[in-house]
């Protein structure tokens, strides 16, 4: 990744049927980078991935590429290729002719076509393919074609709108590493849509998270996991413990009725905040020692660790510890200034970060699929 | 016990759909194939089918005014399923059943009507006197029966190319324009391959309606062209010549299975794995 701007969308707005989609949307990416845009569902991500592929004009702001303004420029003239959701292979062709598909549109010469259908193949592990019929290969491999079909073009930017939605688990993961890959090995820029933290996190050099149809944080995975910026971004990315605050003064917050140490400053005399403490760096201390006290109301084993939620006057904290404690203990809890996070008050400011009503059960039952509910 | 109980309820269920098919598509079948190859006197023969040397012409000119007839739906009907898909489904629904709507009329009196418009009397030339246009002779010449069949089949080509274009996934024309496509290069390497099961089904449609015909081109034609439809039509006006009219029909219900045969051969190519969708003829 360099610092070299390659797209640059300013005061992006879009509405679809009186519905506002995008709120004046500032973003820029740069040459060689890994950006997903990252927000669940209706958040705009996809809307924004459209409009600099072309297929979706902006109503208001402009769409900038190196330099030059392409809000009206069609998509089959702009040097972007995408990898659509499900892949949108054509089915009356067979692999080397979807693949090929681009550079027969450029009149490239048959034997240089041939090489490198052969040579794309060859990167994305379907060597020998090509006269298969797209129809009769699994998702996994549709999915490869697809990435093949734009890559070979040689794009400056790919765009890939939620690529491995329609795939299982191992084959997510593997796909993950594999675009990591790619993109390394092709140096093109990649902008990639997903509603997918762990996704996100795993392969981005930056991520963009977006709600509402505007951008809430741009940032390094570590900086938006570690730093996030409100209670919305803090809740989307992993799990969290977030509280209503006052921040005394610079380096000190005061919440569930105690003062802490922290990090950050820069914040008015007392400003009312948000603080978010994940729940891996709450360490368990005899009560004797503690900073804050509560009762076990749940403990569930994970494997590797367990999680406890606390009632702590009244809120529930999730924890994520190895040490065992029994339900109904009493326990003191202990959290280090650099893991304190303030956030300013935002619109999503007590929507999130309560476990209150948090079960297990729950969250098991809402993501199983349909048909075996 | 179940089992053969089940299987007896199963071809009690067919009964009905095995006789309807035994009565009025077999067995009129074996008449024409029986009459085909028989005298009047009822003794076997070949001298039906190889005097149909003298229909020749007709067969001929049958072939042509139905191919032609077939084309010129194609060119209309095609343009015109791209644009209705264009459409709002609001405003797809309104053209598609506005199309359909003179299905709901019978063929004859639609023809009769036609007659009313095109005559040299009629409404047509009328219309041409009153704006200052001298009048046109239209009935009787091969347009106007050739119009006749394209006015009258024109739904069939529609409909099927309009029910497999409207179920084509625009991802699909979006990934083309996002490789490179302009919009005459979506139509060509996309839509027209994509939608080629449409057009077979509607060619199929309109070509055999259009080859076996007689009333549109008694009709519209005045009695100039003499078509298979009305050669076989006039044979079974007269009990004596039933053979003849037998060995004919015979030979273009062979002709229309050798051009639908050739026609399935090509969807079969296009779209290997029948996703296509369009009707099966």
């Amino acid at each position: 990744m360099n610092n070299e701007k390659l797209i640059e969308l300013r005061s992006v707005s879009k509405s679809f049927d009186c519905e506002q989609v995008l709120r004046s949307i500032d973003l820029d990416i740069h040459k060689e980078e890994f950006i997903t845009l990252l927000g669940p569902s209706g958040c705009g991500k996809t809307t924004t991935l459209r409009i600099i592929g072309g297929f979706v004009s902006p109503d208001e702001g402009d769409v900038i590429f190196d330099g030059k303004r392409i809000n009206d420029m069609p998509p089959h003239k702009r040097p972007i290729n995408t990898v659509f959701q499900r892949y949108a292979l054509f089915p009356h062709l067979n692999v080397f002719e979807n693949i090929a598909f681009g550079l027969r549109l450029k009149k490239t010469p048959e034997k240089e076509i041939r090489s490198r259908v052969k040579e794309m193949l060859k990167m994305v592990n379907l060597k020998g393919f090509e006269r298969r019929s797209v129809n009769n290969l699994s998702g996994g491999q549709q999915q490869r074609v697809a990435i093949a079909r734009a890559l070979i073009n040689k794009p400056e930017i790919l765009l890939l709108d939620e690529p491995l939605g329609a795939l299982d688990l191992k084959l997510r993961k593997d796909m993950q590493v594999e675009l990591k890959r790619m993109q390394r090995q092709t140096g093109i820029t990649f902008i990639y849509v997903t509603h997918d933290q762990e996704e996100a996190l795993s392969m981005s050099d930056t991520v963009v998270v977006m709600a509402e149809g505007r951008i809430q944080q741009i940032g390094t995975p570590e900086k938006i996991y570690n730093e996030p910026v409100n209670a919305f971004v803090a809740d989307f990315i992993g799990e969290s413990n977030i509280v209503s605050g006052i921040m005394l003064e610079d380096y000190m917050v005061s919440f569930a009725g105690q003062k802490f140490k922290c990090e950050d400053k820069g914040f008015e005399k007392n400003e009312p905040v948000d603080v978010v403490v994940r729940p891996e760096d709450i360490d368990i201390v005899p009560v004797s020692e503690s900073m804050l006290t509560g009762k076990v109301t749940s403990v569930t084993f994970k494997g590797d660790y367990y999680e406890i939620i606390v009632d702590i006057d009244n809120f529930k904290w999730m924890i994520e510890t190895t040490d065992r404690v029994a339900v109904g203990a009493t326990i003191g809890i202990s959290i280090d200034p650099y893991e304190i996070q303030v956030m300013k008050k935002s619109e999503f400011s007590g929507k999130y970060g309560d476990y209150s009503s948090f079960s297990d059960e729950l969250e098991h039952l809402s993501e199983l699929p349909e048909e075996e509910k | 016990m179940k089992k053969r109980s089940d299987g007896l309820l199963r071809s009690a269920a067919a009964a009905p759909h095995v006789v309807w098919s035994v009565l009025f598509i077999v067995a009129p079948l074996i008449f024409v194939c029986y009459y085909a190859f028989t005298d009047a006197s009822g003794h076997f023969t070949f001298s039906n089918i190889t005097g149909l040397g003298n229909y020749a012409g007709t067969f001929a000119l049958s072939v042509c005014f139905a191919f032609i007839a077939t084309i010129l739906c194609l060119l209309v009907a095609y343009p015109l399923a791209y644009c209705i898909c264009k459409l709002s489904p609001r405003s797809q629904k309104i053209l598609i059943m506005l199309a359909m709507l003179p299905m709901w009329m019978n063929l004859l009196i639609r023809t009769y009507s036609m007659m009313a418009i095109l005559d040299n009397e009629g409404f047509l030339n009328k219309a041409l006197e009153a704006i200052g246009l001298s009048k046109v002779r239209i009935l009787g010449t091969p347009g106007a029966v050739i119009f006749g069949m394209v006015y009258n089949f024109f739904p069939y080509m529609l409909l099927p190319i309009y029910s497999v274009m409207s179920k084509l996934d625009s991802r699909l024309i979006e990934a083309a324009e996002d490789l490179g496509c302009n919009g005459r290069q979506v139509i060509m390497k996309v839509i027209l391959p994509l939608s080629i099961p449409g057009i077979v089904s509607g060619i199929t449609m309109v070509f055999v309606p259009s080859i076996s015909t007689f009333y549109i081109s008694q009709k519209l034609g005045g009695g100039t062209f003499d078509l298979i439809g009305d050669a076989i039509e006039r044979q079974f006006q007269r009990p004596d010549t039933y053979n003849v009219g037998a060995a004919i029909s015979l030979v273009m219900m062979l002709l229309i299975l050798v051009s639908i045969a050739v026609m399935n051969r090509f969807t079969d190519e296009a779209d290997g794995n029948g996703a296509g969708g369009g009707i099966i003829v």
